[in-house]
């Protein structure tokens, strides 16, 4: 920077505000409106985000829950108050329970197989690598591949019939998957679609702490001797405590909504013939643009938010649990 | 899997080699310190990561560029030579170009006024003294928090009452600035920018605006490289909200390729050459900034 030249004080006559061809009152003024600036900058540099925050996000989501109190439908607009009709009405859904069970299918499949891999990885990539950038960025292609695109690919890669997993499935003896009827199957595809689209992404915010860990932790760690595996364990992934638990809470805000990949997994988007991997996001959906039933969609909505939020913080405590055990053992 | 290469390499290198070696004295050694090159293992099971993430590209590539009647019956291992048919079949399917061009349009505005409007906010936070600075931050980490997509139907009620349904601003103007720009902004520009240097323009007689404008920004511009290329990946990739507010005849690419599946959902050799198509113009962005992209996660990640 070269700023240090100006640095000198001016000298006192030459100050802008107080050169001497000015009157008293015009000093007083441009001092007020310098004042203003200093107060009043701030507030107006943070506004947007708050304006856009307060007009697309928190009041989109406070509103879901009038809207969700109303029979209210796409083309007609707004209906009668009918208290928690909407509610009782989804609650009593098979689909709706079926949607919350596959959430949770696909997220946990998601999710945890992803966090040990990326720490794995991580691990691996926090050795004394040759062509280190190489290696960090090759684990980060799938990220720039658009959800969708990676859920046409899988789509073909996990085709019923003549799919690449199935033929390799059938090349070494194992009967064929039926990856888009059976439930458990659908969702083990497309947790593999999230998985690769996030390991290594997660596998770098991980990398990124362990480096952070002072290296002379494990100096004392070797003196003490622990080998590299209890090392691991008893040192670095206590150390990484916070980041996992970054990691996971992430990973249930975005997981518990999954869409993109399970809509694209067949054609029709409603998740199969019998709705084996319909998520809750996919069921707003269908309730509100395929129902054309606003009012429905708001309080599964809601009621998707309640479960984020109690997950989230569920996740958060269980976490920090294991993470310290972890240290203990 | 699991870490097992690494563990097979290491279990049983004894501690006391390790201590002989004088270690720790490399900074970015292996965890213990010992300036060992890692094993064949470790390149092993990395090379295998790679394969795993670069495969399915290479996959979709393979089957555009064959007939569908060749794919029916297994796919060769070497590309063919109908891609460009295939192309043709997605561009008379889709309006790709149009799709193209908006995705280009949305995620290039969206990363410009995020790194404009996330500036600004960081640079007010981290280094302007106001009242409820510090919770007012709190807020803005705190709402990263918040699902906003299940905001989604008042949202497409508040577009519609707009007139904005169907059209680009109402993908756009959502993601105008973000609580993680503002967050990553705030951070970066606490240690980037010296208060002595706002200190010295104020004393120049230069507005509030005008420090921001000539020692702000400039001194932002690495993090706001980093956040551009986050944002535009970010809203590129975005599929959701688009999906619900946009006009088949007016899509954004991932909408875009929602509507070829639907279209040709068994003629995998066309679908998959739109994918491609699709992914290219990332995947050179990718070639170009891929380092900064590393970078950035792995700088963002200590911060957070």
């Amino acid at each position: 920077m070269a700023v240090t030249d100006r640095v000198q004080p001016p000298p006192p006559d030459t100050n802008p505000r107080a050169s001497r061809g000015k009157s008293v009152k015009r000093l007083a003024f441009s001092q007020k409106v310098s004042k203003w600036d200093v107060k009043l900058s701030p507030y107006l540099y943070i506004s947007p985000f708050f304006l856009l925050f307060a007009i697309t996000g928190l009041f989109p989501l406070l509103y879901t829950a009038w809207v969700s109190l109303h029979s209210w439908n796409l083309i007609g607009g707004q209906g009668d108050f009918t208290g928690l009709e909407n509610y009782a009405f989804v609650l009593a859904q098979p689909f709706f329970w079926n949607a919350v069970g596959n959430t949770f299918s696909i997220f946990l499949l998601s999710s945890v197989p992803q966090v040990v891999l990326a720490i794995a990885i991580a691990a691996v990539l926090d050795a004394n690598l040759r062509a280190r950038t190489f290696w960090r960025m090759g684990v980060l292609v799938p990220f720039v591949v658009a959800p969708v695109a990676v859920g046409l690919i899988f789509n073909n890669l996990f085709a019923d019939q003549a799919g690449l997993v199935n033929e390799i499935l059938t090349g070494i003896g194992l009967d064929p998957v039926r990856w888009h009827s059976d439930s458990l199957a659908s969702h083990a595809a497309i947790a593999t679609m999230v998985n690769f689209r996030w390991t290594g992404y997660n596998a770098l915010i991980f990398l990124a702490a362990m480096q952070a860990v002072p290296r002379d932790v494990y100096e004392a760690a070797t003196i003490d001797g622990a080998g590299r595996l209890r090392q691991f364990f008893s040192v670095t992934v206590p150390m990484l405590r916070p980041t996992i638990i970054f990691v996971v809470i992430t990973a249930t805000i975005g997981g518990l909504q999954i869409f993109d990949e399970a809509r694209v997994f067949d054609q029709a988007g409603l998740g199969g013939a019998d709705r084996q991997w319909q998520t809750l996001t996919m069921y707003i959906w269908e309730l509100g643009w395929g129902q054309r039933n606003f009012g429905r969609a708001s309080a599964v909505a809601w009621l998707l938010f309640l479960i984020i939020v109690v997950i989230a913080m569920a996740n958060f405590l269980i976490t920090r649990r294991i993470a310290t055990q972890g240290g203990r053992r | 899997m699991s870490s097992i290469p690494m563990i097979e390499q290491t279990a049983g290198k004894g501690a006391a080699r390790a201590a002989q070696r004088g270690l720790g004295s490399r900074r970015r050694g292996a965890p213990g310190g010992t300036a060992r090159r890692p094993g064949f293992l470790t390149y092993g099971f990395l090379a295998a990561v790679i394969l795993g993430s670069v495969f399915p590209l290479w996959w979709s590539f393979l089957v555009g560029t064959h007939d569908s009647s060749v794919i029916s019956k297994g796919v060769p291992l070497v590309p063919g030579g109908n891609f460009l048919a295939n192309a043709a079949s997605v561009l008379d399917t889709i309006p790709f170009w149009k799709a193209l061009g908006n995705s280009v349009l949305v995620s290039t505005v969206t990363a410009f006024s995020v790194v404009l409007f996330s500036t600004l906010a960081g640079f007010a936070f981290a280094k302007l003294r106001f009242r409820g600075s510090k919770a007012l931050l709190v807020f803005v980490i705190a709402t990263m928090a918040v699902p906003t997509q299940l905001g989604v139907v008042p949202l497409f009620i508040v577009m519609a009452k707009l007139g904005w349904t169907g059209s680009l601003w109402a993908v756009i103007v959502p993601g105008v600035v973000t609580a993680f720009g503002v967050f990553w902004m705030t951070q970066y520009l606490r240690d980037a920018l010296p208060d002595e240097l706002i200190e010295a323009v104020r004393i120049d007689g230069a507005s509030m605006i005008q420090a921001f404008w000539y020692v702000g920004l400039p001194a932002a511009r690495p993090a706001a490289a980093m956040l551009a290329l986050f944002t535009f990946v970010a809203t590129w990739t975005n599929f959701f909200w688009p999906f619900i507010v946009l006009d088949p005849s007016n899509p954004t690419l991932p909408v875009a390729l929602q509507l070829l599946q639907a279209a040709h959902f068994v003629d995998y050799s066309i679908v998959l050459a739109g994918a491609v198509l699709s992914t290219i113009p990332l995947l050179l962005l990718f070639a170009v900034a891929g380092r900064q992209l590393v970078s950035g996660i792995m700088q963002g990640a200590v911060k957070g």
